[in-house]
């Protein structure tokens, strides 16, 4: 269903500018679950450790992409998350973007989303996930600059804002300002200053291999 | 050592000043008549790159047609029709072309132009175009590869001061700078206040910036630009002034309206962008009314 795939853990300690650490792992679609699985995560937690951070708690929520889910599960652990500077989630990008709905602590991706095959999850909200394998979500305080940003811009905004609003409609919210509120909000302004390279598209190109594990084949392969 | 005129005056302090055109729908070179009035008083023109997102004649060749009229052009190069190849490539020709001063832009959206089914490249962006031209007046292209014959250029870019928020844009600014932005032009400017606000926060980065100026053409055209162009406020002071102008007063009216933003903003930057849109006939009476010929 979902792929997912672990970000290089160089990658996620760089992102973590944070002492300690929350994990909300989603096990709401098989491939994410699959990725994240139990040793890995094990494994990140304690490369983190080693790096001096504090894991201040783990949950699993069925679902990252049920605002309401997040809510109320992560309502029975304010005491931990209070405690907890930064989070990181193991999911494909709506789950993370969800997460930095619910919460005002900065969440980061541990994962790179990559195809959805078909499944869609529960996607009640508005968050939009393009699969672009590599996921900013980390730099953009959890907004999605592929789908908020009507360009696709990572770099920051275009000079085409107008009153808080893109360019191209005056009743669609720009990004860019979505994701300097954000960013404001958890006082970390000072990661938009940091360069971002050209997207890789390369990675849009999802391999057959991957393709053959999806759903679609199974239908077109089988006889039911 | 400069590469172009507009470089040398401004690394002697110079006050610059520009203008640009915007090359027609089709094959018609009419309107390089209007490069020819300005020609004299102005240092360098922009040649915009599909202005408004409209299917034009291109920029690269207005350019090269303006060095064969003795004038300096500034190549506009946007990131909306262009992969990273094509724009590499189109930055290796204007060198061969013989245009030196670049302005990097991300380019509106195709939607609001007159192909909005287009589909939106946005492969770069205005700062990452920087660093890629960068990289090739180091001799090699954006993966490293070495190039048989190196560019330069003078690289600008653009900034909003009216922009909002504010924070934001300065952010970008220095991020282009950091990548190679070693001029700016600015939308166009009407809240003098502001704009010596956004200067006084920008003058650490000591990178020259040209106030951008627009001619009013009437009340509505000042109240359609706050509704619907970003980063542009224009005074109801100016709107008022306008409206009331008897209809062969208005551009007597506009131009005293632009004299006085020059005059302005003449001691709190580098350098005026005049953007005529159409009215480049008056561009030397506006130098005029401003003290600056
Ligand atoms: S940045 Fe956006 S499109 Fe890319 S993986 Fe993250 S959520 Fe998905
Ligand atoms: S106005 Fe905002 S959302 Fe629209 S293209 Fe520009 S930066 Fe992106």
């Amino acid at each position: 269903m979902i792929y997912s795939e672990l970000k290089p853990f160089e990658e996620i300690l760089k992102s973590l500018k944070e002492k300690s650490v929350f994990f909300i792992l989603c096990s709401g679609c098989a491939e994410v679950v699959r990725v994240s699985d139990d040793k890995s995560v094990e494994e990140i937690e304690n490369k983190l450790k080693e790096n001096q951070k504090v894991i201040t708690g783990k949950i699993k929520i069925d679902f990252l992409c049920s605002k309401n889910l997040i809510a109320r599960k992560l309502s029975r652990h304010i005491d931990k998350l209070s405690k907890s500077s930064s989070i990181l989630v193991f999911s494909c990008g709506i789950g993370v973007q969800c997460v930095s709905k619910i919460v005002d602590i900065p969440a980061y991706p541990a994962t790179n989303t990559i195809y959805f095959g078909g499944f869609q999850g529960l996607w009640p909200g508005e968050e939009r996930c393009d699969e672009c394998g590599t996921c900013y979500l980390g730099i953009t305080g959890g907004i999605c600059p592929i789908t908020f940003c009507t360009k696709q811009l990572i770099n920051g905004p275009c000079g085409g804002t107008n009153k808080g609003k893109c360019e191209i409609d005056p009743n669609k919210d720009c990004g860019w300002v979505l994701i300097y509120e954000k960013l404001k909000n958890i006082e970390k302004l000072e990661i938009l200053k940091d360069y971002k390279e050209p997207r890789n598209y390369k990675l849009i190109e999802v391999s057959s291999k991957l393709r053959k594990k999806i759903f679609y084949d199974i239908d077109k392969n089988e006889e039911f | 050592m400069e590469i172009s005129n507009l470089q040398k005056k401004l690394n002697e302090g110079k006050f610059v000043i520009t203008s640009e055109i915007g090359p027609g729908k089709g094959t018609n070179l009419e309107f390089l008549k209007e490069a020819e009035i300005i020609k004299d008083k102005v240092d360098a023109i922009n040649v915009t790159d599909l202005q408004s997102s409209v299917m034009r004649l291109g920029s690269l060749c207005v350019c090269h047609l303006l060095i064969d009229m003795g004038i300096e052009p500034i190549f506009q190069i946007t990131c909306r029709d262009r992969n990273r190849l094509a724009l590499q490539s189109d930055l290796l020709s204007a060198y061969v072309l013989g245009i030196r001063n670049v302005l990097c832009l991300t380019g509106d959206h195709p939607i609001l132009g007159d192909h909005p089914e287009a589909k939106p490249v946005f492969d770069l962006d205005s700062v990452s175009l920087l660093k890629v031209a960068s990289m090739l007046m180091e001799g090699k292209d954006m993966k490293g590869n070495a190039l048989d014959g190196k560019v330069e250029f003078f690289l600008g870019a653009v900034v909003s001061p009216c922009y909002e928020p504010i924070d934001l844009q300065i952010i970008k600014m220095e991020k282009k700078i950091e990548q190679g932005a070693r001029f700016f032009q600015t939308q166009a400017i009407y809240d003098l206040k502001k704009f010596e606000e956004f200067m006084k926060r920008v003058e650490k980065y000591k990178v020259p910036v040209l106030g951008g100026i627009v001619l009013l053409k009437s009340a509505g055209m000042a109240k359609y630009m706050n509704e619907n162009v970003a980063g542009v406020s224009v005074p109801d002071r100016y709107i008022e002034m306008m409206a009331k102008a008897k209809k062969e007063e208005k551009v007597k009216v506009s131009l005293e309206i632009g004299a006085e933003l020059i005059k302005g903003m003449k001691d709190m930057c580098n350098g005026i962008h005049i953007m005529p849109l159409g009215w480049d006939k008056y561009v030397p009476d506006l130098l005029y009314l401003s003290g600056l010929i």
